[in-house]
């Protein structure tokens, strides 16, 4: 078994013993989604959403919420804390590099992120009848690359803060942004046009997640249908978000 | 040939020299002290020689090898216990040795470890619910789990209490015992006394001395003083002959003699052909305190 691996599954299982992020992360966007739809007038179709339902237009932002608490909240926090309390540089004594358990932390967060998307796809699917998305190659691609940009910054915010109370605060801000932009805090279809063609184009990218997930015409309505071309400059700049800010924050992290 | 060569090493942050000049050599099988006060440059010294910084000026061999150009070697041989080197709080004791033992070609078997280190019964313990002792000794666990030739030991009691530290000293002792040589890096002056063979003492990033304990204590130039009640009476000439003792004195019915060197066997020697058994017998002798005080003139705390 490769070191990486070794350490995946070791970190892995200190993910799942932390109860914030395993109940925050993967589990609260299911819940919150799931108690909305609990509530008739969001689960049905209604004239405001040109015959939309909200639970269907607010799904995506579940995707972006489980996105958000692991990549700005737990990953900056766990590589602060690393480095604080220098865990890294108890491993940088050893025949293994340290970024070996930054890898790791990554790889974690991602799978935590899958089961998260995973669980809000399945719960509407087969609680509020949203269909299963129309599009899975793009919506896999879109969510990738979402998450990619997301959890890039959240790195380079832990790269560079000089404490884990630092990395916390700066996380937490580019957290409000980026959960306002998704369409988290208020259904981007109540936004003014500007903000929600922002939100387009701020990580990880909450409309191209919706369009890939459904095909429904009023849905479609509501927020605006896309054509190829603008799909493709939104993947494209997610996947520029992840590349850039994931090269800086590899280049600037700094080991204690 | 020297385990470890450190020649002039010299390493500055900023405007602030860390290490100005140190030079030392570690022999095979030895606990190798580097001692000095808070801030002396301890710690940027064994960081240079375990790879973790590039020094400024000098050079450094350890087994025959560069410390920076062979990290990836160095690694495999050389086991570090740092300061302010925490675990995940939540990883179980198990877990960590098990996972640290798989990055070493050649792993000691980390199960005997636990016992020998006393941990056996923490072993399903989380890091975060260890006591300071327990914790300390997991981190000389991982320093030891890729069987190494030499280890590294920085600080190694601080913060425990005075039980866990004599625990940890016999544990060192076990260690070097069984073949590693020692570094270990300490502000404790009793420490350094009781487990060390030889020393260098380090003051504002310079060598002061490098010698024995005993050594470096004889060169306080401090007189020892032995008091004991001698079984029968005693004629002072018996002891005033010996080369090492330069004063016989009585008080409180007492003997009282004071010499250099290695006063204690000359006199229990003496005492013993002649048969009189020294009753209340006590040493008051140099500590390293002393010695520190006078080879830089400054006080130690």
């Amino acid at each position: 078994m490769s070191t990486l691996l070794r350490i995946t599954i070791v970190e892995a299982r200190l993910f799942l013993r932390e109860p914030t992020a395993a109940i925050l992360g993967v589990l609260s966007p299911t819940i919150i989604l799931l108690v909305l739809g609990a509530v008739p007038a969001l689960r049905e179709p209604s004239k405001e959403y040109d015959g939309a339902r909200f639970v269907e237009l607010w799904a995506p932002s579940a995707l972006v919420l489980g996105i958000g608490v692991v990549a700005l909240q737990h990953i900056p926090g766990v590589l602060a804390t690393y480095r604080e309390h220098g865990v890294l540089r108890r491993v940088s004594t050893t025949p293994v590099h340290p970024g070996t358990l930054l890898l790791a932390q990554l790889v974690v967060g991602l799978v935590a992120c899958l089961v998260a998307g995973a669980l809000v796809v399945v719960a509407a699917w087969l609680v509020l009848d949203v269909p299963l998305p129309r599009h899975p190659w793009t919506f896999l691609a879109a969510f990738g690359v979402g998450f990619g940009a997301v959890l890039s910054l959240g790195t380079l915010i832990a790269a560079v803060a000089p404490s884990s109370r630092v990395a916390g605060g700066l996380a937490t801000l580019v957290y409000m942004v980026v959960m306002f932009a998704g369409g988290v805090f208020l259904p981007r279809f109540l936004m003014p046009d500007a903000l929600v063609r922002m939100g387009d184009y701020t990580p990880p990218g909450v409309q191209a997640l919706l369009t890939a997930w459904s095909d429904s015409p009023a849905v479609l309505a509501t927020v605006g249908a896309e054509t190829g071309s603008t799909r493709i400059v939104q993947l494209a700049i997610m996947a520029g978000v992840a590349i850039v800010a994931g090269a800086a924050a590899a280049r600037l992290f700094r080991w204690e | 040939m020297a385990i470890i060569a450190v020649e002039n090493l010299h390493k500055r942050y900023g405007h602030k020299v860390a290490v100005d000049d140190v030079s030392f050599a570690v022999e095979e099988g030895e606990i190798f002290g580097i001692l000095g006060p808070n801030g002396a440059g301890k710690t940027t010294t064994v960081e240079s020689v375990t790879g973790l910084r590039r020094p400024d000026r000098g050079s450094i061999t350890v087994l025959g090898l560069d410390p920076r150009r062979d990290r990836a070697e160095l690694r495999q041989r050389v086991g570090v216990q740092l300061q302010q080197s925490r675990l995940q709080d939540k990883i179980t004791v198990s877990e960590a040795l098990a996972l640290y033992s798989s990055y070493y070609r050649h792993p000691a078997d980390w199960r005997q470890l636990l016992e020998r280190l006393g941990l056996a019964d923490q072993r399903h313990t989380r890091y975060g619910k260890l006591s300071g002792g327990q914790q300390q000794r997991l981190s000389i666990a991982l320093a030891l789990v890729g069987s190494p030739t030499v280890a590294v030991l920085d600080e190694l009691t601080t913060g425990l209490d005075p039980q866990a530290r004599r625990d940890t000293w016999d544990l060192i002792e076990q260690v070097r015992a069984s073949g590693v040589t020692i570094v270990l890096v300490t502000h404790f002056m009793d420490e350094a006394e009781r487990l060390c063979d030889r020393l260098a003492l380090i003051d504002a990033g310079r060598v002061a001395a490098l010698d024995t304990p005993a050594g470096l204590i004889a060169r306080a130039g401090r007189e020892q003083r032995v008091r004991f009640t001698p079984s029968t009476p005693l004629d002072d000439a018996l002891l005033s002959g010996l080369d090492e003792v330069t004063s016989v004195r009585r008080g409180g019915g007492q003997v009282i003699v004071t010499g250099t060197g290695d006063l204690l066997h000359a006199l229990t020697s003496v005492l013993a052909r002649n048969r009189i058994v020294a009753h209340d017998l006590r040493i008051e002798q140099a500590s390293l305190d002393d010695a520190f005080v006078a080879l830089t003139g400054r006080s130690y705390h």
